[in-house]
């Protein structure tokens, strides 16, 4: 299938702020695949992100876009969706924005079961200000707030979402391009909050500290510690050592916010009757 | 046909007021002793089709209402001192990027959790200086329920007129007194609305100053699609960081509340024109102050009260004309010298400004205004 990318970007905001060897790039050309698939209408998708790098997405996609404050885009988003229920709402951002100073937003988003897609992506690190350690960060990595190793251990996105309630979670990485708009199309298609995270690669702020020759070797990383979940089934747990599952981890039907809220408003019109 | 009246608390004809205004959403978070207006919002709302949402923190509620009123809905949030810290990097992002909204804010003790029960006016520099960077403030500052019902109404206009947040704080007295309230008519106060664009999708720029210093908005959804950001940003709303935009946007967001303040302001006087003394004060202290002014006629002292409505714009003229016929003005103030600090920046030493600054949780009480009247020879 051929899709219309430059339908998608604002004309004269190209090149984008991202590095040579940045994945954020080929997750958005991923995002631009699913929304060519799905034929959202433009004015009627609205893409939300906090602040960094991962962030400034919204900026170059040609539909309602809002580049709010830092870890704040599900919080906005919830806003926009409440009052638009007919709207596409994306949301989009990095790990230390959706994860750190958005985390309470994150997790509530996810409870409330909100139709809205988010976009994680997740290089481990804070790039835009050069490189400290996230929440996502592995531990005894090097970032420039841990000189000696960090002491953290991360979080798991995924199972932070699943267990927060959201009622689609999905992983995939910015190697497997192929599977992105994939993912992206079931995710948008899933009546709830759906997660999508994908593992990237920050080569200027976390492969040079951490002995990543280059971006091929940080991509390499990403092709050998990724499992669909299918295959992972047939693996013993000592295989699966070290490994990450992707593709579709989770989904269930359950009640949706904006359509609660509805039945809200009947009750409520009901009663004053 | 006789108008509805009611016996009503103050937080509760706030919600009212919101209502009549048009307000559509509320995005708030429970916080004392606001919450009432939350609980009207809940209950009112979706009768009307409206959206109430209750958030998982007080950031996270000042987000939502700025989300939903980029689609076109006039949106109320509500809170008091610690809440209004935490919203104020929000409130910082609507300034920026101009979009309407309402907060109602109760002003109780601080700092911090200070005394949530007790009555206060520490939150009226809050309101100009709290977020970060420079940037326009309205901030209304009843004494009524009654007011408390219509300076909401008057909130929200100035908020669509000007594109821009707008604090209504009553005091904690203000906000939870019982009071009558007449209602008043559909279309008895005007109702304003944000100038939608008059220019096709493909041309509509959110910041197109050739329509003035407020451009029309447009909603999300409603088949425009534009760029927001809290970042510098130039007419079309993409971030910039060339000199010479940055400083005339900058310049144009404070200007157009400024350069309109005369129709912002709103103040009373009351048997000013004569007065040796006046009396500066607002919100529940007014009324003590009123009250102070009348018992210091009788006895013959030439006092009068000029009770600010609006706190934010300042009314800096006037009082420095009447700074040139008065022995003192008297700041009674449920802090330790805010709005007296503002009186002295304005009416550059033509009278003394004799404070009674409370913080104990305690009103002030008029004997302690008049004993200060007595004080001014």
């Amino acid at each position: 299938m051929a899709f219309e990318y430059e339908k998608w970007l604002r004309p004269g905001k190209l090149p984008h702020i991202w590095c040579p060897g940045c994945g954020h790039g080929i997750v958005m050309k991923g995002l631009i695949r699913a929304l060519d698939t799905l034929q959202l209408k433009k004015e009627e998708t609205a893409i939300v992100s906090g602040i960094g790098c991962a962030s400034r997405l919204p900026g170059y996609m040609d539909c309602c876009t809002l580049h709010t404050a830092h870890g704040r885009a599900a919080a906005f988003a919830t806003g926009v969706k409440m009052a638009r229920p007919e709207m596409n709402v994306i949301l989009c951002g990095g790990d230390g924005d959706g994860t750190a100073i958005g985390g309470n937003h994150f997790i509530h988003a996810c409870r409330r079961n909100i139709d809205m897609t988010y976009i994680i992506m997740n290089n481990m690190i804070y790039g835009m200000t050069g490189g400290q350690f996230s929440p996502c960060t592995p531990t005894g990595a090097k970032a420039s707030t841990t000189p000696y190793g960090n002491p953290d251990p991360g979080f798991d996105i995924a199972k932070l979402a699943i267990g927060a309630g959201a009622s689609f979670v999905a992983r995939g990485t910015a190697f497997h391009a192929n599977q992105i708009d994939k993912l992206i199309v079931e995710a948008i298609q899933h009546k709830g909050f759906s997660v999508v995270e994908i593992l990237d690669d920050c080569p200027t702020t976390y492969g040079r500290r951490n002995k990543y020759k280059s971006v091929i070797e940080m991509m390499n990383r990403l092709k050998d510690i990724a499992v669909p979940v299918k295959a992972a089934e047939k693996m013993d747990p000592e295989q699966l050592k070290g490994k990450v599952l992707t593709g579709v981890l989770y989904k269930e039907d359950k009640p949706e916010y904006c359509e609660q809220y509805k039945a809200v408003i009947e009750r409520a019109q009901g009663a004053a009757r | 046909m006789a108008k509805k009246v009611a016996f009503m608390q103050g937080n509760e004809a706030a919600a009212h007021g919101a209502l009549y205004a048009g307000c559509k959403f509320f995005a708030g978070y429970p916080i004392t002793p606001s919450t009432e207006v939350a609980e009207v919002m809940s209950a009112e709302l979706p009768k009307v089709g409206g959206k109430f949402i209750q958030m998982e923190d007080e950031i996270g509620a000042m987000a939502a209402l700025i989300g939903a009123s980029l689609t076109g809905l006039k949106a109320l949030t509500s809170t008091s001192g610690p809440g209004l810290s935490l919203k104020q990097e929000n409130i910082g992002y609507a300034c920026i990027t101009e979009v309407p909204c309402v907060i109602v804010n109760v002003m109780r003790g601080g700092p911090s959790t200070g005394m949530p029960t007790g009555p206060s006016q520490s939150d009226v520099m809050c309101a100009k200086w709290g977020t970060h960077g420079d940037h326009p403030a309205i901030c209304l500052v009843p004494a009524s329920v009654q007011e408390l019902f219509e300076e909401t109404v008057r909130a929200f206009n100035l908020a669509e007129k000007y594109r821009t947040p707008v604090m209504i704080m009553p005091d904690e007295i203000v906000a939870h007194m019982r009071e009558r309230i007449v209602f008043p008519e559909p279309g008895e106060i005007p109702v304003v609305d944000r100038t939608a664009p008059s220019v096709t999708p493909d041309k509509y720029k959110p910041y197109d100053t050739s329509f003035g210093d407020v451009p029309p908005l447009a909603a999300f959804g409603s088949g425009y699609k534009f760029h927001v950001t809290g970042l510098n940003k130039m007419q079309d709303g993409f971030p910039t960081t060339k000199a010479e935009i940055v400083q005339a946007e900058e310049e144009r967001q404070v200007r157009k509340v400024e350069a309109n303040k005369a129709e912002i302001m709103k103040w009373e006087e009351y048997l000013v024109d004569d007065a040796d003394v006046v009396v500066v004060a607002f919100g529940s202290t007014s009324r003590s102050a009123r009250f102070a002014v009348d018992q210091a006629r009788k006895q013959g002292i030439k006092a009068g009260l000029f009770r600010l409505i609006t706190f934010w714009p300042f009314p800096e003229e006037r009082l420095l004309e009447i700074s040139k016929k008065v022995k003192a003005f008297i700041s009674p103030e449920m802090n330790l010298g805010m709005c007296a600090g503002v009186i002295k920046g304005c009416i550059e030493g033509n009278a003394p400004v004799l404070g009674i600054f409370r913080v104990d949780g305690e009103p002030i009480n008029p004997d302690q205004i008049l004993d200060k009247m007595k004080e001014v020879k």
